[in-house]
């Protein structure tokens, strides 16, 4: 435990963050805190880090440098109980990653039977009750082969949400989905940000970033080169690198690529 | 052989083939090259049947009274006996060689030693080495202990041994073809690596081993006759041993003969359940 979660509502505290594979340097000196209730959209060029940086906020990668407090809990600290702190922290991967030899039911219950020991009733109330949150309640009794992948990803959402966590993390969550498939999952997302949950985005999805978002961070070859809110960040870039971007995904067909 | 010439291969590409070759179509050069392939095959087939000596033939591998004198205990002994020992030691060798294939994935490099030698050791050594080392080695080296089942602990241990190593490397196979993202997703709802393994990584690794796990059960079939090498009394008797001492009994080889089928009655099958799994397993793959 640290002073992180002194009641300041900060959930998410990120400090001096560096990561380096080998001789690559992938994230250098990242700050980013997160508040409570807030949604924090992550946007950059492919390979700046984005997803290097969510995965070592619930340690899937070791930071090579830094901290990572979540809720007040130091997640780099080496006598961190890692399983206990991830269960604070949801994470919806890019590939779904729904359990294959398992049913939809399954899928939500098991880590919240296994990890918190609810019961099978209690389990499956909660996992009815954020399925139909995200609008696939009928298909409690699938497997995920049988769904198209914006159901598969809205099924990971509601495994995640049925942990109750205190912050979700979404890795590129639309961007493995056909086009008529994205609307479902951003709507979902949109649902749970106004409920209030704290969230932490990384996404392509411009137009979601600039009406859901209260903070957007741009971040280039590892480091966080601007943040601030959408309508400054997308609308009004202070920095070049920024500019450059942004020009290249929201017009796409005038870049040179 | 004949039959197993492709005859797509056999087609000569154009103008490399015999003189007067480029007279024919390559359809028309496939068909013949087929109709000498039968030919030939019925050839060899013919001469063989025609050489052979029928008499004895019959009296080797067809003689009634050997054959009906191993009734019924080629069903009720030797083959409940073949069935029990490969049973108990696939059973033993599944649930070590899963223990192994973990140890070999493991962090923690003396389990990845401990793993990568015992592996090394028993798929080196031949079955029957460990059969005499398990039954005669064992008992020198640990004085007054004894397996319990008598020789069905013996063989179980003996053959699970052989079996463990090759099943550990089909472990280790099937859990790195399931896809990482599995893993990662189980640890970031809150599970421990050992429980991610056993509840969301194994289960799946299983599924995709299925074909070559069975196959295994096959080898394991054929390597159980090597019991013989620990002395089978007419209890424990299983299929090759009978075969054999009813054969020398009645100096013929139609004993022998039975035995083998009945091997073939256990494998074909599962042989053929193999296939039809792959055929499943490719088609859900497209
Ligand atoms: N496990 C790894 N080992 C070595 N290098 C890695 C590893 N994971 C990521 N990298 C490298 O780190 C850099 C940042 O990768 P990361 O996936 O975080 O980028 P990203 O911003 O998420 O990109 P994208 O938009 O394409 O998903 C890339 O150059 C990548 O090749
Ligand atoms: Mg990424």
């Amino acid at each position: 435990m640290s002073a992180a979660g002194d009641g300041s509502g900060r959930i998410v505290e990120i400090r001096g963050l560096s990561k380096s594979f080998g001789e690559l340097e992938v994230l250098s000196g990242i700050d980013v805190t997160v508040e409570a209730g807030e949604v924090v959209c992550v946007i950059g060029p492919s390979g700046s880090g984005k997803s290097t940086l969510l995965r070592c906020v619930n340690m899937l990668e070791v930071p090579t440098a830094g901290s990572v407090h979540v809720s007040g809990v130091e997640l780099t600290h080496r006598d961190v109980d890692i399983d206990a702190a991830r269960r604070m922290i949801g994470m919806v991967f890019q590939q779904f990653n729904l359990f294959g030899h398992l049913s939809v039911m399954d899928n939500v219950t098991i880590a919240q039977r296994r990890v918190l020991r609810r019961s099978k009733s209690e389990a499956e109330r909660v996992a009815r009750e954020n399925l139909a949150k995200v609008g696939v309640a009928e298909k409690a009794s699938s497997y995920p082969p049988q769904l198209s992948g914006g159901q598969q990803q809205r099924v990971a959402i509601a495994r995640a949400l049925s942990m109750n966590p205190e912050v979700m993390l979404f890795d590129e969550p639309t961007s493995a989905l056909d086009p008529e498939l994205v609307g479902d999952v951003l709507g979902a997302m949109r649902q749970l940000a106004e409920e209030g949950m704290t969230m932490l985005v990384v996404t392509h999805e411009m137009q979601f970033a600039r009406e859901v978002a209260d903070r957007v961070l741009f971040m280039d070859e590892g480091v966080l080169v601007e943040q601030g809110p959408p309508s400054q960040v997308i609308a009004d870039p202070h920095h070049e690198r920024t500019r450059t971007f942004l020009a290249r995904v929201l017009n796409p067909t005038h870049s040179g690529e | 052989m004949v039959g197993m010439n492709d005859p797509a291969t056999v087609t000569e590409p154009r103008g490399t083939g015999l003189p007067g070759s480029a007279r024919f179509s390559p359809r028309r050069r496939r068909q013949i090259s087929q109709a000498v392939q039968y030919t030939l095959f019925v050839a060899v087939a013919l001469t063989l049947v025609l050489v052979a000596d029928w008499e004895r033939v019959q009296r080797g591998f067809f003689d009634g009274t050997s054959a009906a004198s191993m009734f019924p205990e080629l069903i009720t002994v030797a083959m409940k006996n073949t069935v029990i020992f490969t049973i108990t030691g696939y059973v033993f060798g599944f649930a070590l060689g899963l223990v192994v294939a973990l140890m070999r994935l493991s962090s923690a490099v003396p389990n990845r030693i401990v793993a990568l030698v015992f592996i090394e050791v028993f798929r080196g050594l031949p079955a029957l080495l460990v059969f005499i080392l398990i039954g005669f080695g064992l008992p020198i080296a640990f004085p007054g202990f004894s397996l319990p089942f008598g020789i069905y602990g013996t063989v179980a241990l003996a053959l699970g041994l052989v079996a463990a190593a090759y099943l550990a490397e089909t472990f280790r196979a099937g859990i790195q073809a399931v896809p990482r993202g599995q893993m990662e997703a189980a640890r970031s709802l809150g599970m421990s690596y050992s429980r991610a393994m056993v509840t969301i990584v194994v289960p799946q690794a299983i599924r995709i081993v299925i074909p070559p796990l069975t196959n295994e059960l096959i080898l394991l079939f054929k390597d159980s006759s090597l019991v013989f090498a620990l002395g089978l009394t007419a209890a424990t008797t299983e299929l090759t041993k009978l075969g054999r001492d009813v054969s020398i009994e009645f100096a013929t080889s139609t004993p022998l003969l039975l035995a083998g089928a009945t091997y073939l009655v256990i494998t074909v099958p599962l042989g053929y359940a193999v296939r039809r799994l792959e055929a499943r397993q490719a088609k859900e793959r497209r």
